[in-house]
Protein backbone atom coordinates (compact mmCIF):
# COMPACT_ATOMS: atom_id res chain seq x y z
CA UNK A 1 0.00 0.00 0.00
CA UNK A 2 1.79 3.85 -0.79
CA UNK A 3 1.84 5.28 1.46
CA UNK A 4 4.83 8.11 0.48
CA UNK A 5 4.77 10.63 -2.00
CA UNK A 6 7.49 12.46 -3.46
CA UNK A 7 7.71 15.16 -6.09
CA UNK A 8 10.45 14.17 -8.74
CA UNK A 9 9.92 17.10 -11.13
CA UNK A 10 7.27 19.56 -11.91
CA UNK A 11 6.86 22.12 -15.36
CA UNK A 12 4.41 24.63 -16.31
CA UNK A 13 4.89 25.57 -19.68
CA UNK A 14 6.56 28.73 -20.50
CA UNK A 15 6.33 28.09 -24.20
CA UNK A 16 4.07 25.78 -26.44
CA UNK A 17 6.07 22.46 -27.34
CA UNK A 18 5.50 18.96 -28.87
CA UNK A 19 6.42 16.97 -26.14
CA UNK A 20 7.65 16.81 -22.72
CA UNK A 21 10.48 13.97 -21.72
CA UNK A 22 10.99 13.06 -18.27
CA UNK A 23 14.38 11.34 -18.52
CA UNK A 24 16.68 9.98 -15.73
CA UNK A 25 13.72 9.13 -13.85
CA UNK A 26 15.46 7.59 -10.26
CA UNK A 27 14.56 3.51 -9.50
CA UNK A 28 14.51 4.17 -5.91
CA UNK A 29 10.59 4.30 -5.25
CA UNK A 30 8.07 1.70 -6.05
CA UNK A 31 5.64 3.54 -8.37
CA UNK A 32 4.82 6.07 -10.65
CA UNK A 33 2.68 8.77 -10.71
CA UNK A 34 2.34 11.67 -13.33
CA UNK A 35 -0.12 14.44 -13.04
CA UNK A 36 -1.03 16.28 -16.54
CA UNK A 37 -3.00 19.57 -17.11
CA UNK A 38 -2.83 19.74 -20.80
CA UNK A 39 -4.36 22.17 -23.67
CA UNK A 40 -3.39 21.80 -27.80
CA UNK A 41 -2.61 24.75 -29.75
CA UNK A 42 -4.45 22.89 -32.33
CA UNK A 43 -7.70 20.76 -32.58
CA UNK A 44 -6.04 17.86 -31.83
CA UNK A 45 -7.27 16.46 -28.83
CA UNK A 46 -4.81 13.86 -28.06
CA UNK A 47 -1.36 13.20 -26.21
CA UNK A 48 0.34 10.20 -26.68
CA UNK A 49 2.67 8.13 -24.14
CA UNK A 50 5.72 6.31 -24.07
CA UNK A 51 8.32 5.01 -22.44
CA UNK A 52 12.10 4.86 -22.40
CA UNK A 53 11.98 6.45 -25.54
CA UNK A 54 10.18 3.96 -27.35
CA UNK A 55 6.99 4.10 -29.45
CA UNK A 56 6.31 0.30 -29.94
CA UNK A 57 5.32 -2.74 -28.04
CA UNK A 58 2.65 -1.18 -26.09
CA UNK A 59 -0.99 -1.58 -26.00
CA UNK A 60 -3.99 -0.45 -24.54
CA UNK A 61 -7.79 -1.01 -23.83
CA UNK A 62 -10.00 2.28 -23.62
CA UNK A 63 -13.52 3.14 -22.38
CA UNK A 64 -14.91 6.51 -23.27
CA UNK A 65 -17.86 8.59 -22.26
CA UNK A 66 -18.57 11.62 -24.65
CA UNK A 67 -21.82 13.14 -22.91
CA UNK A 68 -24.03 11.23 -24.88
CA UNK A 69 -22.86 8.14 -25.27
CA UNK A 70 -20.23 5.79 -24.12
CA UNK A 71 -17.94 2.90 -26.15
CA UNK A 72 -14.95 1.26 -26.18
CA UNK A 73 -12.22 0.76 -28.26
CA UNK A 74 -8.40 -0.47 -28.41
CA UNK A 75 -5.77 1.98 -28.65
CA UNK A 76 -1.90 2.89 -28.91
CA UNK A 77 -1.19 4.45 -26.04
CA UNK A 78 2.19 6.04 -27.96
CA UNK A 79 -0.63 8.47 -29.44
CA UNK A 80 -3.47 8.31 -27.56
CA UNK A 81 -3.57 8.47 -24.12
CA UNK A 82 -4.46 11.28 -22.15
CA UNK A 83 -6.89 13.77 -23.47
CA UNK A 84 -6.11 17.46 -24.40
CA UNK A 85 -8.27 20.02 -24.47
CA UNK A 86 -8.24 21.26 -28.08
CA UNK A 87 -8.05 24.95 -29.49
CA UNK A 88 -11.24 24.69 -30.38
CA UNK A 89 -12.65 24.22 -26.54
CA UNK A 90 -13.41 26.68 -24.36
CA UNK A 91 -10.87 29.09 -23.94
CA UNK A 92 -8.46 28.75 -20.65
CA UNK A 93 -9.52 25.31 -20.16
CA UNK A 94 -7.13 22.19 -20.11
CA UNK A 95 -7.56 18.65 -20.22
CA UNK A 96 -6.54 16.50 -17.03
CA UNK A 97 -5.40 13.18 -16.42
CA UNK A 98 -3.27 10.95 -13.73
CA UNK A 99 -1.11 8.10 -14.87
CA UNK A 100 -0.17 5.33 -12.27
CA UNK A 101 2.32 3.30 -12.79
CA UNK A 102 3.04 0.46 -10.48
CA UNK A 103 6.32 -1.33 -10.36
CA UNK A 104 8.33 0.38 -12.91
CA UNK A 105 11.51 -0.57 -12.29
CA UNK A 106 9.88 -4.53 -12.72
CA UNK A 107 11.81 -7.12 -14.95
CA UNK A 108 8.45 -7.44 -16.53
CA UNK A 109 6.08 -6.02 -18.99
CA UNK A 110 4.91 -2.71 -17.52
CA UNK A 111 1.36 -2.15 -16.86
CA UNK A 112 -0.42 1.49 -16.37
CA UNK A 113 -3.75 3.02 -15.79
CA UNK A 114 -4.64 6.50 -16.88
CA UNK A 115 -7.78 8.47 -15.87
CA UNK A 116 -8.20 11.35 -17.84
CA UNK A 117 -11.30 13.89 -18.76
CA UNK A 118 -11.47 17.10 -20.72
CA UNK A 119 -13.35 20.36 -20.14
CA UNK A 120 -15.44 22.42 -22.28
CA UNK A 121 -18.49 24.38 -21.73
CA UNK A 122 -20.56 22.92 -24.06
CA UNK A 123 -22.42 19.52 -24.77
CA UNK A 124 -19.93 17.44 -25.96
CA UNK A 125 -16.60 16.88 -23.09
CA UNK A 126 -15.20 13.28 -22.79
CA UNK A 127 -13.87 11.26 -19.48
CA UNK A 128 -11.67 8.06 -20.22
CA UNK A 129 -10.21 5.24 -18.62
CA UNK A 130 -6.87 3.40 -20.16
CA UNK A 131 -5.75 0.02 -18.92
CA UNK A 132 -2.19 0.43 -20.97
CA UNK A 133 0.45 -2.74 -20.85
CA UNK A 134 4.19 -1.92 -22.20
CA UNK A 135 6.06 -5.22 -23.27
CA UNK A 136 9.12 -4.87 -24.86
CA UNK A 137 11.32 -7.53 -26.46
CA UNK A 138 13.58 -6.98 -23.42
CA UNK A 139 12.50 -5.97 -20.36
CA UNK A 140 13.93 -2.64 -18.70
CA UNK A 141 12.53 -0.54 -15.47
CA UNK A 142 11.39 2.81 -16.80
CA UNK A 143 13.88 5.77 -16.85
CA UNK A 144 11.96 8.05 -19.24
CA UNK A 145 8.16 8.93 -20.34
CA UNK A 146 7.52 11.05 -23.24
CA UNK A 147 4.72 12.71 -23.69
CA UNK A 148 3.73 13.69 -27.26
CA UNK A 149 1.00 15.67 -29.04
CA UNK A 150 -0.55 14.07 -31.62
CA UNK A 151 -0.06 17.45 -33.80
CA UNK A 152 0.36 20.90 -33.17
CA UNK A 153 2.00 21.61 -29.81
CA UNK A 154 1.13 21.61 -25.95
CA UNK A 155 0.17 25.13 -25.06
CA UNK A 156 1.63 27.38 -22.64
CA UNK A 157 0.72 27.03 -18.87
CA UNK A 158 0.42 22.92 -19.30
CA UNK A 159 1.43 21.50 -16.39
CA UNK A 160 3.41 18.23 -15.38
CA UNK A 161 3.71 16.87 -12.39
CA UNK A 162 5.96 13.48 -11.21
CA UNK A 163 5.52 11.88 -8.28
CA UNK A 164 7.43 9.09 -6.94
CA UNK A 165 5.93 6.44 -4.71
CA UNK A 166 7.15 4.40 -1.54
CA UNK A 167 5.71 1.37 -0.13
CA UNK A 168 7.24 2.38 2.90
CA UNK B 1 9.90 23.70 -36.28
CA UNK B 2 8.67 21.81 -33.40
CA UNK B 3 10.46 21.58 -29.97
CA UNK B 4 10.94 19.07 -27.74
CA UNK B 5 11.55 19.85 -23.60
CA UNK B 6 13.60 17.19 -21.66
CA UNK B 7 13.48 17.36 -17.94
CA UNK B 8 16.29 15.44 -16.40
CA UNK B 9 15.35 14.55 -13.13
CA UNK B 10 18.81 14.06 -11.69
CA UNK B 11 19.89 17.10 -12.58
CA UNK B 12 16.50 19.60 -12.75
CA UNK B 13 18.50 20.44 -15.94
CA UNK B 14 15.37 21.18 -18.52
CA UNK B 15 16.70 21.35 -22.38
CA UNK B 16 14.49 22.47 -24.94
CA UNK B 17 15.25 21.49 -28.56
CA UNK B 18 14.01 20.96 -31.74
CA UNK B 19 13.09 17.84 -33.21
CA UNK B 20 15.01 16.06 -35.71
CA UNK B 21 13.73 15.26 -39.46
CA UNK B 22 13.67 11.72 -38.17
CA UNK B 23 10.98 12.37 -35.10
CA UNK B 24 9.32 14.40 -37.27
CA UNK B 25 8.94 11.82 -39.77
CA UNK B 26 8.18 8.79 -36.46
CA UNK B 27 5.48 10.99 -35.43
CA UNK B 28 3.60 11.57 -38.53
CA UNK B 29 3.98 7.81 -39.54
CA UNK B 30 2.48 7.42 -35.69
CA UNK B 31 -0.58 9.36 -36.38
CA UNK B 32 -1.28 8.32 -40.05
CA UNK B 33 -1.10 4.88 -38.72
CA UNK B 34 -3.26 5.53 -35.66
CA UNK B 35 -5.91 7.21 -37.98
CA UNK B 36 -6.16 3.96 -40.35
CA UNK B 37 -6.39 1.99 -37.31
CA UNK B 38 -9.06 3.56 -36.46
CA UNK B 39 -11.06 3.92 -39.69
CA UNK B 40 -10.37 -0.01 -39.59
CA UNK B 41 -12.41 -0.13 -36.36
CA UNK B 42 -14.99 2.24 -37.49
CA UNK B 43 -15.68 -0.73 -40.53
CA UNK B 44 -15.69 -3.22 -38.45
CA UNK B 45 -17.99 -1.95 -36.40
CA UNK B 46 -20.15 -0.36 -38.93
CA UNK B 47 -20.09 -3.81 -40.33
CA UNK B 48 -20.85 -5.61 -37.02
CA UNK B 49 -23.85 -3.19 -36.46
CA UNK B 50 -24.99 -4.11 -40.23
CA UNK B 51 -24.85 -7.71 -39.39
CA UNK B 52 -26.97 -7.21 -36.05
CA UNK B 53 -29.56 -5.23 -37.84
CA UNK B 54 -30.17 -8.47 -40.08
CA UNK B 55 -30.40 -10.73 -37.97
CA UNK B 56 -32.60 -9.06 -35.76
CA UNK B 57 -35.06 -8.34 -39.08
CA UNK B 58 -34.56 -11.75 -39.55
CA UNK B 59 -35.69 -13.41 -36.00
CA UNK B 60 -38.39 -10.52 -36.53
CA UNK B 61 -37.54 -8.99 -32.94
CA UNK B 62 -36.61 -5.89 -31.66
CA UNK B 63 -32.75 -5.08 -30.21
CA UNK B 64 -34.53 -4.60 -26.81
CA UNK B 65 -36.18 -8.19 -27.12
CA UNK B 66 -33.19 -9.78 -27.94
CA UNK B 67 -31.61 -8.33 -24.98
CA UNK B 68 -34.24 -9.56 -22.67
CA UNK B 69 -32.98 -13.28 -24.40
CA UNK B 70 -29.78 -12.74 -23.61
CA UNK B 71 -30.79 -11.45 -19.67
Amino acid sequence: MANTYTLIEAKTLGSAVSSVTFSSIPSTYTDLLLKVSVRSSTTNDWIGLYFNGSTANVSGRIIQGTGSGVSSSTSNPAIQAILSDSSSFTASTFGNAEVYIPNYTSNNAKSFSIDTVTENNAATAYMQLLAGLWNPATQAAITSITLVASSGDMAINSTFYLYGISNS
Amino acid sequence: MPTKLIINCETGEQTEVELTAEEIAQREADAKAYEAEKKAQEVIAASKAKAKEALLDKLGITAEEAELLLS
